[in-house]
């Protein structure tokens, strides 16, 4: 066992940093609650017949007035606190999933074929990736949510909600894919196997994604870790101006602005207990994605 | 001067401790050039680092002696270690580019590294480097000083190097492949340079390189290694020309001589217990010979003329563009060997991927074996060149795809040009194919990385054969390899040749190795070609002065050493 | 040089261009300017009539141009929200978000630079660790985050320091400043703290890489096997060279400043451009975010034009041809 966990020098690494493995611990804990919050949460806040306001503002199970039905307590409306948070990991690790999944294969797509064919249509992305990068990342998801809710109809908004969300926050993080996927593209179309490849006249599209691909996940992968807590936190935010997802499908995001306004009246679980768990998450992903940064850059060790 | 005994250096690793140099001896006296030869991974580099208190962490010194006169090198605190870099023990590397400061001036460098040693004026500093800098053979040295590294050419800021080592006046100078980055004529300069410092100023020179003609020329006395131990040292006259230790001999025989041509190089069993070139692979030779039924096809280049864009500096005018290669005419005999053999920037790999289609030449014709041979994008990816016109390449830890097995790269020629149509058939064919080139074939589910770089290039050769060629184009297949292994492979080189007809393009900075290899020669300088000729004809008699200079000035073994 | 900075100066433009460009298109295809300007009880008739006045019926490219001679005049439209001259509702936002991006800048720097420097040359103290840490959480932190729970130690807890708006300020000409006040510096202190902790992070841990890379360069071996003392060697040698590619980031960094004063603003309810822009996309009033958009794209085009000088200046490279 020893002599197999020996062999693969990240998996060795791992198993040296109690840090990283406390964080996929948390990590993955919080990931497998927000999948099956369906079956595990005891109410579900979305539906409006689970929950009373008569049951508002009880405090956690710890505290004087805590009741045992309400472990961590429940908000103003009378929705159990475990199940809200559960819910709006669900709902914020969904979009920001999706969201980093759109903008890795956007990106890293385009990135490729940037440095692949150069010339023209690398300048072009280029240009378009600088006037991205003048608008930074919130703004473009403001700006895209801004004009999502100037063209479409009142009614479609609620239900596009999540998508146009998942859209926004895509857009302004495919940029950092891109231009890494190119830079790492423009040195390997420099080393002698892709040349050999070109020289046999094997095809485009055969050179980039069978045999350049492969030889630029690494610096990608730890990306894609980062911008997972970028897409999670962009949406966080997002929901707390008030312009993320509402109050009835409440994000972490959102529970953290609703708590806010009991910031001063003492009901403090409703506002801390979702930040605890957000910045839990995000904190996770992140020192997973500093862990892979250093498997993959061991100079930085 | 320095002595330095049981020397032995430690790499902890996931692996337990790693030996990269064990009981090493060595004794240099004022004025004397030792040389420190070894092939890769013998722990040369470690000996000098080791030496100066530069180790990379986390090596370190497990045991073992170092004097530098009376001073105990080991029993030095931090600081103290620190004192004496520069001022009694001083290094220099091999890429002159990268060891010089790029933001500071050649003259505060100088300057600094003179007040960091000794309390004087920084005039007086200055005045000191313009000298220095002169006796190094920079001209105008005042004004020269006040440039930055990168307006330096290469040659020039070797000897800018070599005068930051010497302005502290130290005892020692531990020189790590000091002229491996240089072309011949520079680097004869350097090693006339160097020469002529340890003879004046008596300064003590441990020459760290690979090249062993280098150690012939200006070494006093040379030390052998091999895999962290010392296997034979002595004058160089005697280590070099009558070696005593079977290591030597071996290495010594696989040096291509420079004044004749020998058939092939004796090389023993690798560890494999395979011998290069004598493996099995009897169905992929018969395979290959199949395909030869046609003869032999010849190349021929017709004033080719290769120009890249220039890079634009000014915003009034367009740039030249910049000549690769210029003018290139020149005639391959079918299942001949013809050699390019050219300096840094003298167009060799540029011609390579002209004839290979990857770069298109602005003017000039080609033709493969009667009909023409397009260029650039012109050229189909479907092309018959494409499968007829093979290369080597010359990295062989990137000319392999890292993230494939030996058998997917093997296999590829096999169905793109559709030669063998049955999966199970192409693997069996990739695996005899290894045999041939003195592989084992469990070689095919494994992945480059597990193997060494002579190994990989032996891959290499497997997979341009696998697409049956007509022309193999060979850009510097041996230069990252050791010289032993280089023997191997030149040997398996000569052997496929001349069972299955190939006509090869044979390209190398390296005058010794192309004359073993070659039959007709072509010389290169600056895109142009300077001289063309049969091979034995052109090296006893060269015409053009550029040939002359190159062949005077490659360093050699002098012919009286040898004994045997 | 003078290429350089020509490429440089046309790229920048090409970038203002574009992003008016999308500005306009905001203008044009979300939603209708008649209808937003003039409401329910105009007829048909006026509508079309106050279109043809406005020249909404012309060709696009015609409007195009307009427009952007428009924006360089700096007439930048009418809000739809509040009628006001968006130019002068800018205006009076300007100073603020600048003064708290400014302040959150030198944080990030004073504190990022030197901690990034420390930790680079020692990576195994436990102070180091320790930092690295921090900084980690402080990256996954979210800056609304910082801001509640700055408020909440410093403002409700503790009441030292003030948690909205931003307290006493002095107007100097046209330009309302917080520095020039004790309480106006209160007031600013918590925003810029929360708004430079993200910056901070993102400078040690950029500085730090940088740092390692450098000190592992072949010059940085030869002038330690020269002797050259340690403290000129980190200093002059390996700092000199961290900082070419650092500041380039720096450039992007003010990007990321100005865009998450829209976060800190609206926790502190500071009246900066931020919470402007915050407002003005809650009621998709258009004329404001299509401008905000052109002011930040100009000055992060400034900033960078800025940094790329600063670039020429420092490294000969560029300065001087290189002969090799």
């Amino acid at each position: 066992m020893l002599a197999f966990i020996k062999r693969y020098e990240g998996l060795w690494l791992f198993t040296r940093s109690p840090a990283v493995i406390i964080a996929a611990i948390v990590a993955l804990v919080i990931i497998i609650g927000a999948v099956f919050a369906p079956w595990i949460a005891p109410i579900n806040p979305y539906d409006l017949s689970s929950f009373s306001l008569t049951d508002g503002l009880l405090p956690p199970v710890w505290e004087e007035f805590g009741s045992e039905e309400f472990l961590l307590g429940t908000d103003d409306q009378g929705r159990d606190m475990i199940s809200s948070i559960l819910y709006g990991a669900r709902l914020s690790l969904i979009i920001g999933v999706c969201a980093m999944t759109i903008a890795t294969v956007l990106g890293v797509g385009l990135g490729l074929a940037a440095g692949y064919f150069g010339g023209r249509f690398d300048a072009i992305v280029m240009r378009i990736a600088d006037i991205q990068l003048a608008l930074p990342a919130i703004l473009t998801a403001l700006l895209i949510d801004g004009i999502a809710r100037g063209v479409l109809p009142p009614e479609m908004q609620q239900n596009l909600r999540v998508t146009v969300l998942t859209i926004a926050i895509a857009l302004s993080l495919w940029v950092n894919f891109a231009r890494t996927a190119r830079a790492s593209t423009f040195v390997q179309m420099n080393k002698e196997y892709v040349q050999a490849a070109l020289m046999q006249g094997q095809h485009p599209l055969r050179v980039m994604f069978v045999h350049i691909l492969p030889n630029i996940l690494g610096p990608l992968l730890v990306i894609m870790t980062v911008d997972l807590a970028s897409a999670i936190l962009l949406e966080a935010t997002l929901s707390f101006l008030g312009i993320g997802l509402p109050a009835d499908s409440p994000s972490l995001g959102t529970l953290i602005r609703i708590g806010m306004q009991f910031l001063l009246s003492g009901e403090w679980w409703i506002l801390w207990i979702p930040t605890l768990f957000l910045v839990a998450l995000v904190v996770s992903i992140n020192v997973l994605g500093d862990f892979l940064r250093d498997v993959f850059n061991p100079r930085l060790r | 001067m320095l002595r330095v005994e049981n020397l032995t250096v430690k790499f902890p690793s996931r692996f337990g401790d790693v030996t990269a140099v064990e009981k090493m001896m060595m004794a240099i006296a004022p004025g004397e050039i030792h040389g420190l030869v070894g092939e890769s991974g013998a722990g040369k580099s470690t000996v000098g680092a080791a030496i100066i208190g530069l180790l990379q962490p986390p090596g370190y010194i497990s045991d073992g002696t170092l004097m530098l006169g009376d001073t105990d090198l080991r029993s030095l605190d931090r600081y103290q270690a620190h004192a004496l870099r520069g001022k009694r023990i001083s290094m220099i590397f091999q890429d002159p580019q990268t060891s010089l400061n790029p933001l500071m001036t050649v003259q505060d460098q100088l300057v600094e590294t003179i007040q960091a040693h000794e309390d004087i004026s920084t005039s007086d500093a200055q005045a000191r480097a313009v000298d220095l800098l002169e006796e190094m053979g920079i001209k105008n040295a005042a004004t020269r000083m006040r440039s930055y590294p990168h307006q330096f050419s290469g040659g020039m800021r070797q000897r800018v190097v070599i005068a930051l080592a010497l302005c502290t006046n130290p005892e020692l100078i531990i020189a790590d492949e000091p002229t491996t980055a240089l072309d011949v004529a520079v680097q004869s300069q350097v090693l006339d340079l160097i020469r002529e410092l340890a003879n004046v100023r008596k300064v003590g020179f441990m020459l760290i390189t690979h090249d062993i003609g280098v150690i012939a020329q200006i070494a006093d006395t040379v030390t052998v290694m091999r895999r962290g131990k010392l296997i034979e040292n002595g004058s160089t006259a005697q280590v070099l020309g009558s070696p005593t230790h079977a290591y030597t001999k071996q290495l010594m025989d696989a040096v291509p001589p420079l004044d004749r041509k020998i058939d092939r190089f004796r090389v023993p069993a690798d560890e494999d217990g395979l011998v290069a070139g004598q493996g099995k692979g009897d169905k992929a030779e018969a395979w290959l010979l199949a395909g030869a039924k046609e003869d032999a096809v010849g190349l021929t280049l017709n004033d080719v003329t290769v120009t890249f864009p220039g890079t634009r500096t000014s915003i009034w005018r367009k740039p030249d563009p910049y000549v690769a290669l210029e003018n290139i005419t020149f005639d391959v005999r079918p299942g001949s060997i013809m050699g390019i053999v050219g300096e840094s920037g003298s167009g060799k790999s540029t011609l390579a991927k002209t004839l290979t289609g990857l770069i298109k030449p602005a003017s000039g014709t080609m033709t493969l074996g009667g009909g023409a041979l397009p260029g650039g994008r012109a050229r189909a990816r479907k092309h018959a060149s494409r499968q007829l016109i093979q290369m080597v390449f010359q990295d062989p830890y990137s000319s392999l795809n890292s993230r494939h097995r030996v058998g997917t790269i093997l296999a590829e020629p096999l169905w793109l040009y559709g030669l063998v149509a049955d999966k199970d058939a192409r693997r069996a064919l990739c695996m005899d194919m290894l045999n041939l080139v003195g592989m084992a074939p469990e070689t095919i589910d494994k992945f480059p990385h597990q193997f060494s770089g002579g190994q990989r290039q032996r891959i290499a050769v497997a997979r341009a054969l696998l697409a049956r060629p007509k022309i193999l184009i060979c850009d510097e297949p041996t230069s990252a390899l050791d010289v032993s292994i280089q023997a191997q492979l030149l040997n398996l080189l000569k052997d496929l040749q001349s069972a299955f007809g190939l006509t090869i393009l044979f390209i190398s900075h390296n005058l010794s190795v192309v004359r073993q290899m070659s039959d007709d020669v072509v010389v290169l300088r600056n895109g142009r070609i300077q001289e063309i000729g049969p091979s034995e004809q052109l090296y006893e008699n060269p015409s053009a002065d550029y040939t002359k200079m190159l062949l005077s000035l490659t360093p050699v073994m002098p012919k009286d050493w040898k004994l045997g | 040089m003078v290429y350089f900075i020509a490429k440089r100066l046309i790229q920048s433009v090409f970038v203002m261009l574009a992003v008016a460009f999308l500005a306009f298109s905001l203008f044009r295809f979300v939603g209708d300017p008649i209808t937003q300007m003039t409401g329910v009880e105009t007829s048909v008739a006026d509508q079309d009539r106050l279109r043809e006045e406005l020249g909404l019926n012309d060709p696009f490219a015609y409007q195009f141009a307009r427009f952007t001679g428009d924006l360089l005049k700096g007439d930048f439209g009418f809000s739809y929200r509040t009628r006001q001259p968006v130019a002068e509702m800018i205006a009076t936002r300007i100073p603020a978000t600048l003064e708290l991006g400014i302040v959150a800048l030198i944080i990030s720097l004073v504190v990022g630079i030197p901690a990034g420097v420390y930790t680079a040359l020692r990576p195994r103290g436990i102070a180091t660790q320790a930092i690295l840490m921090a900084t980690l959480v402080g990256v996954s932190i979210p800056t609304f985050v910082i801001g509640i729970m700055l408020i909440f130690f410093f403002g409700v807890q503790l009441g030292w320091l003030p948690t909205f708006g931003r307290g006493g300020t002095v107007k100097l000409g046209g330009w309302e400043t917080s520095f020039l006040t004790i309480d106006g510096w209160r007031a600013l202190i918590l925003p810029a703290f929360t708004l430079g902790v993200y910056q901070l992070t993102l400078t040690m841990r950029l500085v730090r890489a940088e740092m390692m890379e450098v000190m592992r360069s072949d010059y940085i071996r030869f002038a330690t096997a020269r002797g050259v003392p340690m403290n000129r060697l980190y200093f002059k040698h390996a700092l000199a060279n961290t900082m070419v590619p650092v500041i380039t980031i720096i450039g992007l960094q003010f990007g990321g400043v100005i865009a998450f004063s829209i976060v800190t603003e609206s926790v502190f309810q500071w009246p900066g451009m931020g919470l402007l822009f915050l407002e003005s996309i809650r009621f998709v009033d258009i004329p404001v975010m299509g401008v905000y958009l052109v002011v930040i794209a100009f000055f992060f085009v400034l900033v960078n034009l800025i940094v790329d000088m600063l670039y020429v200046l420092i490294d000969p490279r560029l300065r001087i041809r290189d002969v090799s």
